[in-house]
């Protein structure tokens, strides 16, 4: 019998969760078939499909659905509305699912689960009843499958924590540190960014991110703003930001934002002021949309890299 | 201490009555003109929604009358608002002002949070005073509504232009000053009776459209260009999803009074948005489905630009529409917004609505 294929999406929550989501389906039997890395074609189709109004990354998550929909039987859109406590997702995170199903035309079966862990970590049993019952496999497999792929995920996050890039991006541990802080599936997606972080490396830096900060670290850190960020990535982005402002060994700060973004207008504007306050750390804010060009980043960054030069000495 | 907050369409009218009856010094910021939204471009950040730069300015001009306490909600996502009393103190912090900030989270979280604040604001007031002073918002958030929903029907139909306004005018103003209920009520009473005798032509065909979308867009004119008086002048019923008094029947209330409320709103939403989304998102579709039900002929999705959840409410309109039969549009407004454009616009989405509609069959119903 053919193997049944669910497609992942790589865009997003890929870039945090992928090799969760695929040992996840693949420990089961099933075909993962992942959307290529965005190319030109993904992000016209997603600018047409998506309003205009939406952000970049979402148009772009748009590109890879309509890239996947046809050659799949399942297709993997989860709701992710909370993956921790007290926390939450972006609102068109909270909505994706429905947005696309919006949008697509002859959709095929849609894993749109709900995984919500805002109240209780209890949700996720549900969640994965929910996801076993849609893709019928018995919930015991179900489960297991779930611990190798947790611990998969560990092991990636783990691997990042220790100062890696994920894989396929150069790395110099040699070069200045400059704390590039922005979702990821910004600051991972090359063609989004247009190779942000390769540029920076060949100017001479060492690029660290928030996925190489602790999760206790995070924590201590946001924890010292008056109010606790409701934002999941945006207490991430804050509670990096504010342990690299302190760490002397950083020379500058480099915020990626996609325009539009609601999060970041009030996380990277919070940063930018602490980093104006206190010891005046070199900070540049970037946004990117789907005009940006790459000759006006590459002017940027090199005029910040001058300037990091020039201060380091 | 002087207390301010921000603006938001009439609810200075509420803030106002609630603080002096507790017996707190009040400055409610100016009206916002140019100048507002100047200070709030200048001194916020680019990316930040209209509403976070126009409170802003309502801020400075409020410091400059003295204010030096803000009170506002506060919110636990994922919209931005939840986040925005944090911004702005620390934008006011830079450029120098000395402000208190006061946020009232919501109650279902913190609830002993939200009386301890309320007992520091009133100077240790009963409980028993606090609550006729919020009774007494209440009631001036409930005449202002129902002044404003007879105007918007009053508008379209009105032979001299402009009179309806002149009359919701008047009561706007007479509901701020009134001291006491019975003076509300009264004020309430004279304007409906005023507006019953405004010489209207009540064979005119009407078009009626539904003015959905995120909150604070849709209650404050000076952000939306005040498009509901553009909509009643070209011959148009409105109504909206949210008013004045739903919202703080929704937020203090608990939903306790028997109104409209946005929970039956989310109800509708299924199955286009099936999960809660920040701000008004899921309202917007929802309450989008239930004007088409009760007929309806168009709805206009108002929102400042980027808003997150109306990003996603708009994505999902289309389908709504198609399925419900029911025109829509969308407009987000930013400080970029020309009035000129917008009744270009609403006279083309008007010229639509009224070619598609079928007046034989409107004037049986």
């Amino acid at each position: 019998m053919r193997k049944k294929v669910v497609g992942i999406p790589k865009g997003l929550l890929y870039h945090y969760y992928h090799p969760l989501w695929e040992s996840f389906f693949g420990v089961l039997g099933f075909e993962v078939k992942i959307s290529p890395d965005t190319n030109k074609k993904i992000v016209n189709n997603g600018i047409m499909s998506a309003v205009d109004e939406a952000c970049l990354p979402v148009k772009v998550f748009y590109g890879h659905v309509l890239e996947l929909a046809e050659q799949v039987d399942y297709l993997f859109l989860p709701r992710i509305v909370s993956v921790v406590e007290k926390e939450y997702m972006c609102p068109k995170l909270l909505g994706i699912p429905d947005m696309l199903l919006a949008c697509l035309t002859k959709p095929p079966r849609v894993i749109d689960t709900t995984i919500n862990l805002r109240n209780s970590h209890k949700q996720l049993d549900q969640a994965l009843k929910e996801i076993c019952t849609i893709i019928e496999v018995p919930l015991k497999e179900g489960l297991k499958a779930w611990q190798a792929a947790e611990k998969r995920q560990r092991q990636y996050e783990m691997y990042l924590q220790s100062g890696n890039l994920p894989p396929g991006l150069t790395f110099n541990p040699r070069g200045i540190p400059i704390a590039v802080l922005g979702h990821g599936y910004n600051i991972y997606d090359a063609y989004i960014n247009m190779g942000m972080m390769e540029k920076l490396h060949d100017l001479g830096a060492t690029v660290w991110t928030k996925e190489m900060v602790a999760p206790n670290i995070i924590d201590n850190f946001a924890g010292k703003l008056p109010k606790r960020m409701f934002w999941t990535f945006g207490k991430q982005l804050l509670g990096s930001g504010l342990y690299y402002l302190n760490n002397p060994q950083v020379k500058g700060m480099i915020f990626v934002a996609s325009f539009g973004c609601g999060p970041d207008s009030m996380v990277g504007d919070l940063l930018e002021r602490f980093a104006h306050r206190g010891n005046k750390k070199p900070f540049m804010f970037i946004t990117i949309d789907e005009h940006s060009g790459e000759a006006g980043l590459m002017t940027r960054l090199e005029a910040f890299m001058d300037m990091i030069m020039r201060r380091a000495g | 201490m002087k207390v301010t907050f921000p603006h938001m369409g009439n609810l200075y009218i509420v803030g106002r009555g609630l603080f002096e009856s507790l017996g707190v010094e009040v400055v409610v910021p100016p009206p916002i003109t140019k100048r507002t939204l100047k200070l709030g471009i200048e001194h916020a950040q680019e990316f930040a929604c209209l509403p976070l730069k126009i409170n802003v300015g309502n801020f400075i001009e409020a410091a400059e009358l003295g204010a030096d306490t803000i009170v506002m909600s506060g919110g636990i996502g994922p919209c931005r608002f939840g986040y925005y009393a944090q911004v702005e103190r620390e934008i006011l912090r830079d450029l120098g002002y000395q402000y208190e900030v006061i946020v009232v989270e919501p109650p279902d979280t913190h609830f002993s949070e939200l009386l301890q604040k309320i007992k520091y604001l009133s100077n240790g007031k009963s409980i028993w005073q606090v609550a006729r002073a919020i009774h007494f918002g209440w009631i001036k958030a409930r005449a202002v509504d129902i002044v404003e929903q007879k105007v918007q029907k009053v508008r379209p139909r009105e032979i001299i232009k402009g009179s309806a306004d002149n009359v919701y005018r008047w009561a706007l103003d007479k509901i701020d000053q009134a001291g006491d209920i019975k003076g509300v009520l009264q004020v309430q009473n004279q304007a409906l009776r005023d507006l019953d005798d405004i010489p209207q032509d009540k064979d005119k065909p009407v078009l009626k459209i539904a003015i959905v979308g995120e909150i604070y867009t849709i209650l404050e004119p000076f952000v939306n260009l005040d498009i509901e008086k553009h909509l009643g002048r070209l011959g148009v019923e409105v109504n909206r999803s949210i008013y004045l008094s739903e919202w703080v029947n929704d937020h203090l209330f608990f939903g306790l009074a028997r109104m409209r409320s946005t929970k039956e709103a989310r109800k509708f939403a299924y199955p286009y948005l099936r999960h809660f989304v920040g701000g008004h998102g899921q309202e917007t579709v929802g309450s989008t489905v239930r004007y088409a039900h009760e007929g309806y002929q168009g709805a206009i999705q108002l929102a400042p630009l980027t808003c997150m959840p109306e990003i996603v409410a708009q994505s999902i309109l289309p389908v709504v529409s198609e399925k419900e039969f029911i025109p829509t549009m969308t407009i987000y407004f930013d400080e970029q917004s020309g009035e000129a454009g917008l009744l270009t616009r609403l006279e083309a989405f008007i010229d639509l609505l009224y070619r598609k509609t079928d007046w034989k069959k409107e004037n049986t119903k």
